[in-house]
């Protein structure tokens, strides 16, 4: 929501020029761990506390997803999904179990983060030193490209100001150095939050837990076509992420923007100018193309 | 408009008033368009009022200027359609860039490279105005996010092109004198009206 001080900012929308660069500060990350989430939404509700946000009463869609998506003032939801998973997922048995699978969903603070590359407003999207991606509200002017930017479809276009929101990932809690309020509330430990290096290290560890339980899937998501993310899963189902109410198994920016916003603009703007110069070269090269008026002009005067 | 015996009347006043108000709406639109195509180019939305009132300015700028191109389009579709000695003059348009206008064919009211020009405008506009439909949000908020993606890269394609067509269009108009008058005084010189359009010149003076 609003830039800080306290944080040192990375990258910057629509910004040529680098960002002040100096001091480093180490990569933070949150945990999801699905599988010790028995779906409370304690954390939903600390987001909408903390974020002072109350979405309007919604209507039931016959599942437990409480609002049914995400809003500009519901930056995290939890998504049930109900599903039959093979208990093997590399052997020729057919048996399935049911499970409910619960995954909280929210932005995920991509290290390449496609909305800060769509956004054409100069520092209306930023990303801290430490990997969050953050909205300064005051910047947007509202276009909505960022949600053309975004593989999770994660920002919400506001109806009343047209200006776009999403989790900043408590960015004001984290810069003087207290957790998420998702991470604080949660009763079973399985949204946790620190150092990239340490949630990776956390993950492993119930990845190995997993495993020995039975999944022999287990991975944590992480997803490299975004160059990871600074919020990561941890997966029962690590080769299926898509049953995660269609958690994308291979997210990545859409060659349509990425390219675009890439190679493709500066080149434009490079054949715009060149025209009028090539224009202006033109003419002082070949001169005017003028029309004899002489006799004509004289016969009528 | 009164003409006098040394002059043509290439276009009414309202064609021209026509042409103008596609001319200004092409300015703003392009202006506060330009503003989102590239940060080298944000500075031009403070002609706006800033980033958001540009946002909420430019598709209506465009829109208008859709319908207003619209009124012209219709004036001078049937002039502009392309028949075969438009092949002839494209075959020697490069001697034409060489500014050797008597290698050229003659021609009618328009020339094979004004009709091309025509067209692209008519086309980017028509593409402009469908992709600009699939992300304005504040009325149509309901496109699918992979349309809108296709829409925005259409949009700005488009938009180069149009920006690159008018660019020619402006300089042709200043390149070959006495041509800009056809859209200030609405006539032209029959000097000029011969050496750059023959046939329209033979058609308009038959029986004179």
């Amino acid at each position: 929501m609003s830039s800080l001080q306290s944080l040192d900012i990375a990258q910057r929308s629509a910004t040529t020029t680098p960002s002040p660069s100096v001091r480093t500060s180490p990569e933070v990350a949150k945990l999801i761990d699905v599988s010790s989430c028995i779906g409370c939404k304690a954390c939903q509700v600390a987001c909408m506390e903390w974020n002072d946000l109350r979405d309007e009463v919604g209507t039931n869609a016959g599942t437990y997803d409480n609002p049914n998506d995400l809003t500009p003032s519901s930056w995290t939801v939890m998504r049930f999904s109900e599903v039959e998973v093979k208990r093997d997922s590399t052997a020729a048995n057919q048996e399935t179990n049911l499970e409910w699978l619960i995954r909280k969903d929210g932005c995920m603070h991509c290290a390449d983060p496609g909305c800060l590359k769509a956004c054409p407003s100069p520092g209306a999207i930023v990303q801290y030193g430490n990997g969050i991606v953050d909205f300064i509200s005051e910047h947007c002017v509202g276009c909505g490209n960022c949600v053309t930017g975004c593989p999770f479809d994660v920002p919400r276009i506001s109806k009343k100001d047209n200006k776009a929101y999403k989790c900043s990932l408590c960015s004001d809690r984290v810069g003087v150095g207290l957790e998420p309020a998702c991470a604080k509330a949660c009763p079973t430990g399985a949204i946790r939050f620190g150092s990239k290096e340490d949630m990776l290290e956390h993950g492993a560890h119930r990845i190995a837990d997993l495993k020995e339980r039975g999944f022999a899937q287990a991975a944590v998501y992480d997803p490299q076509g975004v160059g990871g993310t600074h919020v990561m899963y941890v997966l029962q189902h690590g080769d299926q992420p898509e049953l995660y109410h269609g958690l994308p198994a291979n997210p990545k920016i859409s060659p349509l923007v990425s390219l675009w916003k890439g190679v493709a603009k500066p080149l434009a703007v490079f054949a715009m100018v060149g025209a009028v110069a090539a224009g202006f070269f033109h003419y002082m090269k070949v001169g005017p193309v003028e029309s004899k008026e002489d006799e004509s002009e004289k016969e009528s005067a | 408009m009164k003409t006098s015996t040394n002059e043509l009347q290439r276009y009414d006043d309202n064609t021209r008033m026509n042409h103008w108000v596609i001319a200004l709406l092409f300015f703003l639109a392009g202006l506060s368009g330009l503003a989102f195509f590239h940060p080298s180019l944000f500075f031009l939305s403070g002609l706006f009022g800033g980033g958001t009132w540009s946002r909420i300015l430019h598709p209506y700028l465009g829109l208008a200027m859709f319908l207003s191109f619209l009124g012209l389009f219709l004036r001078l579709k049937h002039e502009n359609m392309l028949n075969s000695q438009d092949k002839a003059w494209l075959d020697k348009a490069g001697e034409m860039f060489k500014g050797n206008k008597a290698a050229m064919p003659p021609v009618g009211k328009y020339n094979a490279g004004q009709k091309i020009v025509f067209w692209l405008m008519a086309g980017s506009l028509l593409v402009l105005l469908l992709t600009g439909i699939l992300f304005w949000h504040a009325w149509f908020p309901f496109f699918p996010v992979w349309a809108r993606r296709i829409g925005v890269l259409l949009h700005a394609f488009s938009a180069v092109v149009l920006v690159l067509t008018v660019i020619v269009h402006v300089y042709a108009a200043i390149w070959v004198k006495g041509t800009t008058r056809a859209m200030t005084r609405g006539t032209v010189t029959r000097g000029w009206a011969k050496m750059n359009h023959p046939l329209w010149h033979e058609e308009m003076t038959r029986g004179k």
